[in-house]
């Protein structure tokens, strides 16, 4: 047993823990948070994903003890404190970009993922930046859709048209200020190693 | 499903890790990023006693300028690969090639080092490791040595590591003044290559100077396109000079027939995707 | 972009979001693997290695010892008692039905079949147990091959049937009277196109996998399972297992998908429920994925050899076709039945004078095949949507012209088929022009034949198929005359609370559908009440007791009428109450925008609603004598005849002739789905369709090695397509209603599925010709293409 302690949507859990619990089982199975789903043991499909230290990762492809003393959010932490929905999961919502729901708390948490790396993305980079994420009931338009819309509302920008999906039309490419990007991060120099004297 | 039980250890030095690896004997496992070693564990296809976790070895990971090459810690993720301005810069062939690395989210956690120290010759970043002649930094109980690219890959999922000894850093010469491409074909867009081919590329006036260029999957390791090389030095960069080039990529090679491609396809696309790796690398235009 | 006639303002036709969303979206959503009971263990399963071999010794002795280990059994143990997996559908009466124990007792007959179990304190102790159960198997011959396994020495799957031929089922429109004979046809042809197409073998792959949880402490045996069909599964436990029915109750709470890979009474489910009997406590059961892709039935898998005769204008005189159909090593709960689903569907929506069919079933030592969304149909008008192309080329025609010879007029319906359905409505010529201006049909022709001109190493394909499919299963006397063992009824039931709320329970059983929005909407509509204050039930046998579950694009098409049959009901119970309420006579009342009025009296004159009838039986104080206090309702429907939604998708692909590599450039879907109730959903379930119909056509197959096993046992190597492999589908809709059903609609879970296989093969094939290429195997891998190019270059 080996003794972790992770924060889960803002509440702190020190636990121990077999080495080989999976992540997902140590949320669902000891923590409760049942909304983080497993839907493969290969990591292809991405029904798992959760933020970790504010990075998407697979749940169910990352050990229990890897996670040690890193802040976790999962589908479950993900809207306000006062139950109002993220833009993701309102755009979600307005676009029905889910039908069973089974992939979408991965889906959601990959858009969230994608769009603080990049707040504008084409249609192909969103496609792109959900590849890591099965859907079997959506055929992924409506999924698009709904990040392209998020995109907007997380920048602040006004949707051009309301956004519900009332005849399934889409809204107007919505005019956005263009973002800046925030400057790369280069990992520290003085970490890298001089091996070879 | 759910691995099989194992022991677990975090060490906070390379010398501890060294160490622990040691005392864990053929069974103990290097746990990089876990990304492909996770699956494996679960579908209990691997199922080693001991894993030595280099989660926490600050010191493997982060990319510095050395001179006239980068070196790039083991434990550095494909995420910051992408994310750092150095290998932007200066390993532009590497940058292309680890973006096209399974997912976002597998690339937040797999690591440089985890993936070339797997060996799977399907795996991207081992054929560009071949085609850029990179140093592999390892470390083990007697100290630090250098192996060549070379030398790493030995056989399928097979590398030159000696017992007890784990992947430290990397050393990738830096590629100023050189073109490069990497071509990637794969069924869907998260699938393992069928083929892959890095290419770089140093054009002097007319011709082409010097080329390397790097397999994925046509073989049981990452392989040099030798024939291709040999070909290309000296020929002028024009469309059927590389054209002609290409088309003895898979010479030498001894690709799979698998699920994915049979080997006569794989030779192949190796042609085709050869020609147009080179002909991106070395911004060639059609005449 | 949707251009649909106007309609009336109300709850149907209008684009709500889902109520379903509030859950899903924050993770609060109830699937069945989240469901822990006090004391509930979990089960794992020990599953065959061996695609065909005889069990000589199981051994569980040394898993008991385990940690954690609480019980553990094989087949041996449970051989007397365990029964056999049901199979609803004897197409003939000599059809072979072999056994099909949940547990192997004597002999394994594919990889992945349940061999032994472990029953543990927690998973890990129980997956870990099961590598110290030990299990000497004697191989057997396997048999994968069909034409292999119909060969006069063949190794047998089931050695005591003496046979791999499960049942031959024969349609000839000459002997049914529903046409002409084929052979007369075919005589007199100026041209016949024969081919063979390969419908490979796919899985499912519902993103949840599937779930079992059996509760044996309470008075009823509590099944929770990620089914479709709570309601059949509760039936089949009770004949199965001996279980008094009335002593089970099943539930399907959140499903995540199913695809008809969850229509089925699995190995898992009744063994759990022998466990949880075993051990007299709860126990959860849920597969992995790797589990889920070898042991869930697939789908497909048919030889199909078909024949078409036509004259040189373009009129098709005659079909004929030959099908062999994997049913794997057992018979699932509809196996037999699926392609015959199809049988109807081969004439599509041609006025065809002639049509044979012959299906031959046929056992190998493979996972048992089953339902996959579209069921026999996708196979039908793949089959001839490529024979119309062909026919096209041959007679030098454009594919879309061809078919326009052949269709069935607008102004034809109903329209008695040469399979002896009769479609009741439909438009093929109105969905077909709008698709052709959607897709600009014209100009992509234009630029193909720029690009055939110049060479292009990148060939542009355009591809058509039209389709018509039966849906809304099914009329129960159809199903009985095809030996079918239910009925194909649906029903619903309003129970209007005192304060007006209204609960609706339903029988059918969704997984992603919407139900619960789109019934709603009908319910809000047909009582006046607002949206939501509509609660749908369903999926749990104590609450909907009766009901046939959801699968073949029933739901709405059936328990749709059920839905608005019980609101009816539930308007005639409150007119009384209402006549009494306002003082008047019965017969002065009428019923508009949600309230009784006096017949005659303005709009916003005082009228009683449903909560004011719903409160006063609630009272009921002042009953009028003779009068029942409730105005709750029930309603059962069986259809009178299936529901034909159709429509034409268009698909262009650009074909790198170097790599083989396709793309999809454009994909136009007009559907005709008769009338919507909710036009985000309706298009959310074309594109889901679509979306699994490409992966049909580019992605996915199960592929086995020589010796049985399963290739693609993980999503690494059976490959469902992500949205980064997927493109753009416009999709689009015309209206025409059907005439039988009070709400209009048809059918439209599976549409998409049908149509997108065909028209993205075409669009290859097109692609191709100029290089002499006429056919190409699915999955149209990149390999596949380039094999092709090589082969139609050589010949």
């Amino acid at each position: 047993m080996t003794r972790i302690s992770i924060t889960v949507d803002g509440v702190r859990y020190d636990d121990d823990v077999e080495a080989r619990t999976l992540l997902v089982h140590h949320l669902r199975d000891r923590l409760g948070k049942v909304g983080t789903v497993v839907g493969c043991d290969t990591s292809n499909c991405g029904a798992c994903t959760v933020l970790m230290a504010g990075d998407a990762v697979k749940s169910c492809n990352v050990l229990a003890v890897q996670a040690d003393g890193t802040e976790i959010i999962t589908i479950e932490g993900l809207a306000g404190g006062d139950g109002s929905l993220h833009p993701v999961q309102q755009a979600f919502h307005d676009r029905h970009a889910l039908q069973c729901g089974f992939c979408t708390p991965g889906m959601i948490l990959a858009a969230v993922d994608l769009l603080a790396e990049n707040p504008d993305p084409s249609d192909a980079e969103i496609r792109e930046g959900i590849e890591g994420n099965l859907c079997r009931c959506t055929g992924y338009q409506n999924i698009v859709r709904a990040v392209r819309d998020a995109a907007s509302a997380l920048r602040g920008a006004q949707v051009a048209e309301p956004a519900s999906a009332v005849d399934g039309q889409m809204p107007g490419t919505p005019q956005a200020p263009p973002a800046v990007p925030s400057e790369p991060e280069s990992v520290p120099v003085e970490a890298v190693p001089r091996p070879v004297p | 499903m759910i691995p099989a039980a194992f022991e677990y250890t975090k060490p906070s030095t390379v010398d501890e890790a060294v160490r622990a690896l040691a005392e864990g004997g053929e069974d103990a496992r290097v746990l990089a990023g876990g990304q492909s070693l996770i699956p494996m564990l679960r579908l209990r296809m691997a199922a080693p006693t001991l894993l030595v976790d280099l989660g926490g070895l600050g010191e493997l990971r982060g990319v510095r300028d050395d001179g006239d090459a980068l070196v790039i810690g083991a434990m550095t993720r494909y995420a910051d690969l992408l994310r750092d301005p150095l290998v932007r810069d200066h390993a532009p062939l590497l940058a292309q090639a680890t973006a096209t690395v399974a997912d976002r989210q597998v690339r937040h956690l797999g690591t440089i080092g985890g993936s070339l120290a797997e060996a799977d010759p399907a795996g991207d970043l081992p054929s560009v490791a071949v085609a850029l002649d990179v140093s592999f930094e390892v470390v083990g109980p007697g100290g630090w040595r250098t192996i060549s690219a070379a030398d790493f890959f030995v056989d399928f999922l097979t590398t030159a590591l000696g017992d007890g000894e784990m992947l430290g850093a990397l050393r990738v010469p830096k590629q100023d003044g050189w073109g490069t491409h990497y071509e990637k074909f794969s069924r869907v867009a998260q699938a393992w290559s069928i083929v892959g081919v890095a290419v770089a590329v140093r054009r002097e006036n007319g011709t082409i100077a010097e080329a390397r260029v790097g397999l994925t999957s046509m073989g049981n390791r990452p392989l040099r396109a030798r024939a291709v090389e040999e070909a290309l030095a000296g020929a002028p960069a024009t469309a059927e000079a590389v054209s002609s080039a290409a088309a003895r990529a898979a010479e030498g090679a001894d690709p799979p027939t698998d699920v994915w491609a049979s080997a006569e396809y794989r030779s192949h696309l190796a042609t085709v995707l050869t020609r147009r790796a080179v002909v991106a690398a070395g911004g060639i235009h059609a005449s | 972009m949707t251009t649909v006639q106007e309609r009336p303002a109300g709850e149907v036709g209008a684009a709500r979001k889902r109520k379903e969303d509030a859950r899903l979206i924050t993770g609060r959503t109830m699937w069945t693997e989240n469901i822990t009971l006090p004391g509930m263990l979990h089960l794992a399963i020990l599953r065959s290695p061996m695609a065909h071999a005889r069990i000589t010794r199981v051994d569980t002795s040394a898993a008991l010892r385990e940690p954690g280990v609480v019980t553990a059994f094989s087949g041996r143990d449970v051989a007397d008692t365990q029964g056999s997996l049901p199979c609803a559908w004897p197409v003939t009466e000599d059809m072979v039905h072999p056994d099909h124990p949940p547990l192997a007792v004597d002999e394994v007959r594919h990889v992945g079949e349940a061999v032994a179990v472990v029953v543990a304190r927690d998973r890990a102790s129980a997956v870990d147990a099961l590598a110290v159960i030990e299990v000497d198997y004697e191989p057997l011959p396997v048999v994968l091959d069909m034409e292999d396994a119909l060969a006069e020495d063949a190794r047998l799957v089931h050695a005591d049937k003496g046979t791999n031929k499960a049942y031959t089922w024969v349609f000839d429109s000459g002997e049914a009277g529903t046409g002409q004979g084929v052979d007369a046809a075919f005589a007199g042809a100026e041209v016949v196109i024969k081919r063979r197409y390969i419908q490979q073998r796919l899985i499912p792959a519902f993103m949840e996998p599937r779930s079992v949880v059996v509760d044996p402490t309470g008075d009823q045996h509590t099944i929770w399972s990620a089914t479709q069909i709570p309601h059949i599964l509760r039936v089949m436990v009770a004949l199965v297992t001996g279980t008094p029915e009335h002593k089970v109750r099943v539930v399907a709470p959140d499903v995540g998908g199913g695809f008809g890979g969850k229509l089925q009474v699995t190995a898992e489910e009744l063994i759990a429920f022998m466990a949880a009997q075993r051990v007299g406590k709860p126990v959860k059961y849920t597969e992995s994925r790797s589990d889920s892709l070898v042991s869930a039935h697939h789908g497909r898998d048919q030889i199909q050899d078909v024949e078409l005769a036509a004259r040189r204008d373009g009129t098709v005189l005659g079909l004929r076709v030959n099908l062999l159909a994997n049913m794997g090593a057992y018979l699932g709960i509809v196996t037999p039945g699926v392609p015959l689903l199809g049988a109807f569907m081969y004439n599509a929506i041609y006025k065809f004078p002639a049509y044979r069919f012959v299906c031959t079933g046929v056992f190998t030592n493979t996972t048992t095949t089953d339902a996959y969304r579209g069921a026999g149909r996708p196979e039908a008008t793949y089959a001839i949507e490529r024979l119309m192309d062909e026919l096209a080329v041959e007679l030098d025609m454009d594919p879309v012209e061809v078919r326009r010879r052949n269709w069935i007029k607008h102004d034809e319906f109903p329209f008695d088929t040469v399979a002896g359905l009769t479609y009741d409505s439909g438009n093929y010529e109105a969905a077909t022009d709008k698709a052709l201006e959607l897709f600009g049909y014209e100009a992509l022709r234009a630029e193909q034949a720029s690009r055939r001109e110049s060479g292009d190493p990148v060939q542009l394909g355009i591809g058509v198929s039209t389709y018509t499919e039966m849906c809304g299963l099914a009329p129960s006397r159809v199903l009985g005359a095809l030996r079918y063992a239910a009925g194909g009824w649906e029903t619903a039931s309003i129970r209007v609370l005192p304060t007006g709320k209204v609960e609706v329970v339903t029988g059918t059983s969704p997984h992603g559908q919407g139900h619960e929005t789109a019934w709603s909407q009908i319910v809000a509509d047909r009582l006046g009440v607002p949206f939501e204050d509509v609660e749908v039930l369903h999926g749990d046998t104590r609450t909907s007791h009766k009901g046939l579950d959801t699968y073949g694009s029933r739901s709405l098409a059936v328990g749709g009428i059920a839905l608005v049959n019980a609101c009816t009901k539930v308007i005639e119970k409150a007119r009384p109450v209402a006549a009494h309420l306002l003082e008047c006579d019965v017969s002065d009342l009428e019923f508009a925008d949600g309230a009784f009025r006096v017949r005659g009296a303005p709009s916003d004159a005082a009228g009683k609603t449903i909560a004011d009838c719903a409160f006063a039986v609630f009272a009921a104080h002042d009953m009028p004598d003779g009068v029942e206090p409730t105005i709750d309702a029930d309603a059962t429907y069986d259809p009178g005849n299936f529901s034909f939604p159709h429509g034409t998708h268009l698909c262009a692909t650009e074909v790198d002739a170097e790599t083989g590599r396709v793309t999809i450039r454009s994909y136009v879907a007009v559907d005709d789905v008769g009338r919507v109730i909710n036009p985000s959903i309706v298009e959310g379930q074309v594109h889901g369709g679509v979306a699994q119909g490409i992966a049909q056509a580019l992605f996915e197959e199960a592929v086995y090695d020589g010796e049985g096993n399963l290739l693609t046992g993980t999503f690494i190597d059976y490959t469902p397509p992500s949205a980064a492999d997927l493109p753009d589908i416009v999709s689009d809709r015309t209206e025409t209603p059907a005439p039988d059903h009070p709400l209009g609609a048809k059918g439209v879970g599976e549409a998409g599925t049908i149509a997108s296989t065909p028209a993205v093969i075409n669009a290859i094939v097109d692609a191709l010709r100029p290089y002499g290429v006429s056919d190409i195997r699915m999955p149209a891998t990149p390999e596949r293409v380039w094999q092709a190019l090589r082969g139609g270059a050589r010949s």
